[in-house]
């Protein structure tokens, strides 16, 4: 175990440990998410029967969260590093002890607990039982086994690790402030802090996310998306042009991914009541659920192969 | 006769599932070996976070052998239905006995059980246990299909003897049962073979493993306590906490550290409520300054550095916690110097109940309640008004938004902040006090009359509403604010007519004005289009509304009319019913509270009938003393003597048609024993009365027991009834002076036996 110097040796301990471990490393997602959970890797491959082992960071934007830079450890951007096998190993809880100790969180010295927290994402439409993991009192990562996922029983089961890497990072670094944690090694010829990297996008991007986006704009990019997911989602499975069976989950999920996003800004500019807030909340699940139906239709989940001729 | 083990060994069980799976294990198992005709002598249950361990002491070996007799058809029955007998019974044709019955001779078949070795029956009734296991909330997990809390590793069940012990033979969806289990996570990990429930115990404590959750909750107190001690300082106790904790470690290590300096300022309360809900932390406190100064955090585990490791990680992420409750704090202090204005004013947008309005319109109902309460409860009504105007501003504080139980508290510090009076700083930290049956009641003036307002509101309002706790469903926790104002009237021995207070509370008022306010807008609608209509002239208006579409909306506005006058009616009709609805609901919660003191129902019941029963005082007063005179001997033969000179009278009334109310005199007294009651009753009649004037019922009762020989011996000697009428209607009349007087006292009719 070499003890991380920076930010990035925390993730690129990580990426090591569970390639090590026998996780596809891949890569983030390319549309913005609230969670590494929204990741099709983790969402949709949760379901049906196929069995499934990826990790990822995957950059996630809280839109309420941001600070303008300020706040030690809020963010509206962050990263989260995710860990999905399906079905659970018997060893989970060993194999994620393991990747602490492999960006230097000796068990020896510290004290670890499993303390129990239960996970739900009302848009996803999805549930699961697990902990939160303490190390020292501070929450490093949520542990959950994914019961249901847009409205599906999950079988086999998903084993799910998140870990918030700039606060696991900067627990590990022993840095107070995100915006001091070394980015790069401290003794790189040009070294880079977090808020070297990110601290004019926590201020821009908080600006625009509180006073700025155009929420007109914004409500005809959710209906959009809603319109289009179902649109995909409607079209015949045979697709006329290459007479091959082809069902859109993905692209369909895409935008449900986008619906999520742009209700999270939306959130964030303070125009949508209690009351809406529900309904968007269940149009956005509506969206989950039907891309979940129409994955469960694709050969990765699990719907049989057409015989070949 | 062996002893049983079985523990189930699992990922960490949720802390607050703990107890309950623990006894859980214990009642299926036991009552499902009792069942299947095992007997048992003694079971203990254990639990950990990873471990729910039963045993059992004193396990038969077996369930005895059985005879089950079992009643076929009669004798001569066609062949079919004897062979299905046969078939069910698993006998042949000679095996079969014959018996006399009713309708004749029927077969009998005698089917011997032979009995089953323990763990035959341990297994089946483990696995049926394991399966059906009431979890609150339960998974899957991997490709299996078990259900548990947390993923199931290991069953270890084993029957242990002197001769040594046997795993007994199980196996659940691939998890097979073994004598073997596991240590620490991390102190002692690795497999532990154990032989017997003391084996197991001695093992697992060498590994790292503190077995009963009362030895590690009594660990980590003492612990505490003493590092506490040892630095001059005092913990606060946590019960709830200490139970908590105890449930997330197996390995409990107690250590205290310091809060930064920068976050001593903040209030306790606020200290304590962030340790405890995000941190799991025992507050300590500096017994002279009452300030929480450290705090005490439970590891799962030595280390070698002695937990400086993790006592600094605490530090650090309580640090990071804490200056979130600053910045919380900074900011509503902000606002609180300024006055609140725009916490009152946010009120307006914070829905109290769809029906009663928001928390704004309570506080004004509030305030109006506690200014008209204060004088009765010796408070100045200004402070009254003002504490109640105060009250519930914390609400959308920043402070009480992310830690909603320090609401009040909160409150007072804000109105400290800024610079109102003590008294109504503390009637803002105490108005929603008692919040149960042992809370503390407010004593000052000031916090009474807002606690007070703030209940009898709340009561008011649900009643006016028609939303009245029914059976187990109380979820505006009106049973509580019910025993609140009972404790705050008794225990401050307030006197309150509490019909009136119901009766005329703002609340009906608000809604009333309300629906008047409606048919108030469609009478000038209604009145409005009628004078348009009356015009032959009129053609419409500038805005193309014709007649015929007047007329149209003329007829809408009369059937709106119609129904909101309807709904005033309603309303004069549940306003009447209301408070003396609310008021007996107040009567049985009473009956409850008074019951812990002993003073029994039907002697509440002969109080209430009494003028004044919603002056709760009064009531307890008048109660508690017939409950103590009628435990006396005098009280009790004067209530026989009340009884029979009532039932005499009953009696004669029925049959004379007439009620003895009056004119007994004593000229007509034939009897030394009659003359003699009627001296007495002319001597301490006045006494009585004096005494009731005074609401001095024990005087009153006690003077009333000096009737008492003169009564008996009235009934010992006297025949009422005599062919004399005149002495006959002087007597009964008589007996009803004795009525009267005792009935003013409390309904004696009401008491029993």
């Amino acid at each position: 175990m070499r003890q991380p110097t920076c930010f990035q040796d925390v993730i690129m301990a990580l990426q090591d440990y569970w390639a090590g471990a026998g996780c596809a490393v891949l890569q983030p997602y390319d549309m913005e998410v609230g969670a590494g959970t929204f990741h099709p890797a983790t969402t949709l491959r949760a379901l049906g029967p196929n069995h499934w082992s990826a990790a990822y960071v995957q950059p996630s934007r809280r839109p309420t969260d941001g600070r303008y830079g300020d706040s030690p450890n809020r963010l509206q951007h962050y990263y989260q590093y995710q860990v999905i096998i399906k079905p659970s190993p018997p060893d989970l809880q060993a194999l994620y002890l393991g990747s602490l100790e492999a960006i230097g969180i000796d068990a020896g010295l510290h004290d670890i607990r499993f303390v129990e927290d239960d996970w739900e994402s009302p848009t996803l439409g999805a549930w699961g039982l697990g902990w939160e993991v303490w190390c020292d009192g501070m929450e490093v990562s949520q542990f959950t086994y994914f019961q249901q996922v847009g409205g599906h029983d999950c079988a086999p089961v998903s084993g799910e690790l998140t870990y918030g890497l700039e606060r696991l990072a900067m627990y590990v670094l022993g840095v107070d402030h995100v915006m001091d944690m070394p980015f790069n090694r401290p003794d790189a010829p040009r070294p880079l802090t977090y808020g070297d990297v990110f601290r004019e996008a926590e201020a821009q991007f908080a600006r625009y996310n509180f006073d700025h986006a155009e929420t007109g704009v914004l409500l005809r990019h959710f209906e959009e998306a809603e319109a289009e997911c179902a649109a995909l989602l409607g079209q015949p499975e045979i697709d006329p042009k290459t007479g091959r069976r082809i069902v859109m989950a993905l692209p369909a999920y895409d935008q449900c991914i986008k619906a999520s996003h742009v209700f999270n800004l939306l959130d964030a500019r303070g125009v949508i009541s209690v009351t809406e807030r529900q309904a968007y909340i269940g149009r956005v699940r509506a969206l989950a659920k039907s891309c979940a139906d129409a994955f469960l239709l694709t050969e990765a989940g699990g719907h049989a192969a057409p015989a070949r001729s | 006769m062996p002893d049983l083990l079985i523990e189930l060994f699992s990922e960490e069980i949720p802390a607050r599932m703990q107890a309950r799976a623990a006894a859980d294990l214990k009642r299926l198992v036991t009552d499902g070996i009792v069942e299947a005709g095992l007997t048992y002598a003694h079971a203990g249950t254990q639990v950990t976070p990873r471990r729910l361990t039963l045993a059992l002491e004193g396990v038969a070996e077996g369930s005895p052998d059985s005879v089950e007799e079992r009643r076929g058809p009669k004798v001569g029955a066609p062949d079919k239905a004897v062979e299905g007998f046969l078939r069910g019974a698993g006998l042949a044709r000679e095996d079969l006995e014959t018996r006399a019955d009713k309708k004749g001779e029927v077969y009998v078949a005698r089917i011997r059980h032979a009995g089953r070795p323990a763990a035959e029956i341990v297994a089946e009734v483990l696995e049926a246990t394991i399966r059906g296991f009431p979890w609150p909330k339960s998974m899957r997990w991997g490709e299996g299909s078990l259900r548990w809390v947390r993923p199931l590793h290991r069953i270890l069940c084993i029957l242990s003897g002197p001769e040594g012990h046997e795993v007994v033979p199980l196996d659940v969806d691939g998890i097979r049962a073994g004598d073997v289990t596991e240590g620490h996570r991390f102190m002692s990990p690795g497999e532990i073979r154990v032989s017997s429930f003391e084996d197991y115990q001695a093992k697992l404590k060498r590994a790292h493993v503190m077995l009963d959750a009362e030895e590690r909750a009594g660990t980590i107190r003492s612990e505490a306590q003493n590092m506490a001690f040892a630095a001059g300082l005092e913990l606060v106790e946590d019960e709830g906490l200490l139970a908590e904790v105890a449930g997330l470690v197996e390995w409990p290590v107690t250590l205290m550290g310091r809060i930064d300096e920068a976050f001593l300022d903040l209030p306790a309360e606020v200290l304590q409520t962030s340790m405890r809900e995000h941190q799991k932390f025992f507050s300590v406190r500096d017994p002279e300054t009452g300030r929480i100064v450290r705090f005490v955090t439970v590891a799962n585990r030595e280390t070698a550095d002695d937990g400086a490791t993790i006592l600094a990680g605490n530090q650090r992420v309580l640090s990071a916690r804490l200056a979130d409750a600053a910045f919380f704090w900074e900011n509503d202090l902000v606002v609180a110097k300024d006055g609140m204005t725009p916490w009152r004013e946010a009120l307006g947008s914070v829905t109290f109940h769809a029906k009663l309005g928001s928390e704004a319109d309570r506080v004004a109902r509030i305030a109006a309640l506690a200014r008209e309460l204060a004088p009765a409860v010796g408070a100045d009504a200004d402070m009254a008004e003002r504490a109640a105007r105060l009250a519930k501003a914390d609400l959308v504080s920043e402070m009480v938004y992310e830690f909603p139980e320090l609401q009040g508290v909160m409150g007072a510090y804000y109105a400290r902040a800024a610079g109102e009076a003590p008294d109504v700083a503390d009637a803002v930290a105490e108005h929603y006090a008692p919040l149960g049956p042992s809370d503390a009641v407010p004593t000052a003036p000031v916090s009474v009359a807002v606690s007070l307002a703030e209940k009898i509101d709340k009561l008011a309002g649900f009643w006016a509403i028609d939303e009245k706790p029914t059976g187990s469903k109380d979820p505006f926790a009106l049973r509580r604010a019910g025993l609140g104002v009972i404790r705050l009237v008794l225990e401050n021995g307030l006197r309150l007519g509490l019909r009136d207070l119901f009766a005329n509370g703002p609340i009906w008022e608000v809604v009333r004005k309300d629906i008047n306010a409606r048919i108030g807008e469609l009478e000038a609608d209604e009145a409005k289009k009628e004078v348009e209509l009356s015009d032959p002239e009129f053609r419409g208006t500038i805005l193309t509304r014709t007649r015929e579409a007047i007329s149209e909306e003329l007829a809408s506005t009369k059937d709106k009319l119609e129904h909101w006058r309807k709904a005033l009616l309603d309303w004069d009709e549940r306003q009447n019913a209301a408070p003396a609805d609310l008021l007996s609901f107040l009567h049985e919660r009473l009956k409850v509270h008074l019951r812990g003191e002993g003073v029994p129902h039907d002697v509440i019941d002969a109080c209430l009938a009494m003028e004044g029963s919603d002056d709760l005082t009064l009531l307890v007063h008048r109660a508690r003393a017939l409950a103590a005179f009628l435990t006396s001997d005098d009280g009790e033969n004067l209530l026989a003597g009340f009884r029979r000179a009532n039932n005499i009278l009953a009696q004669a009334e029925e049959a004379d048609g007439v009620e003895y109310s009056f004119g007994a005199d004593a000229k007509h007294a034939r009897t030394d024993e009659e003359k003699a009651l009627f001296a007495a009753l002319d001597q301490q009649e006045p006494a009585i009365e004096e005494a009731m004037k005074a609401e001095d019922f024990a005087t009153a009762m006690a003077t009333l027991a000096r009737l008492r020989a003169p009564i008996d011996a009235f009934f010992e000697a006297v025949q009422i009834n005599t062919d004399n009428q005149i002495v006959r209607r002087n007597r009964l009349n008589l007996l009803s002076r004795i009525r009267t007087l005792c009935l003013g006292v409390a309904d004696l009719t009401r008491i029993e036996g």
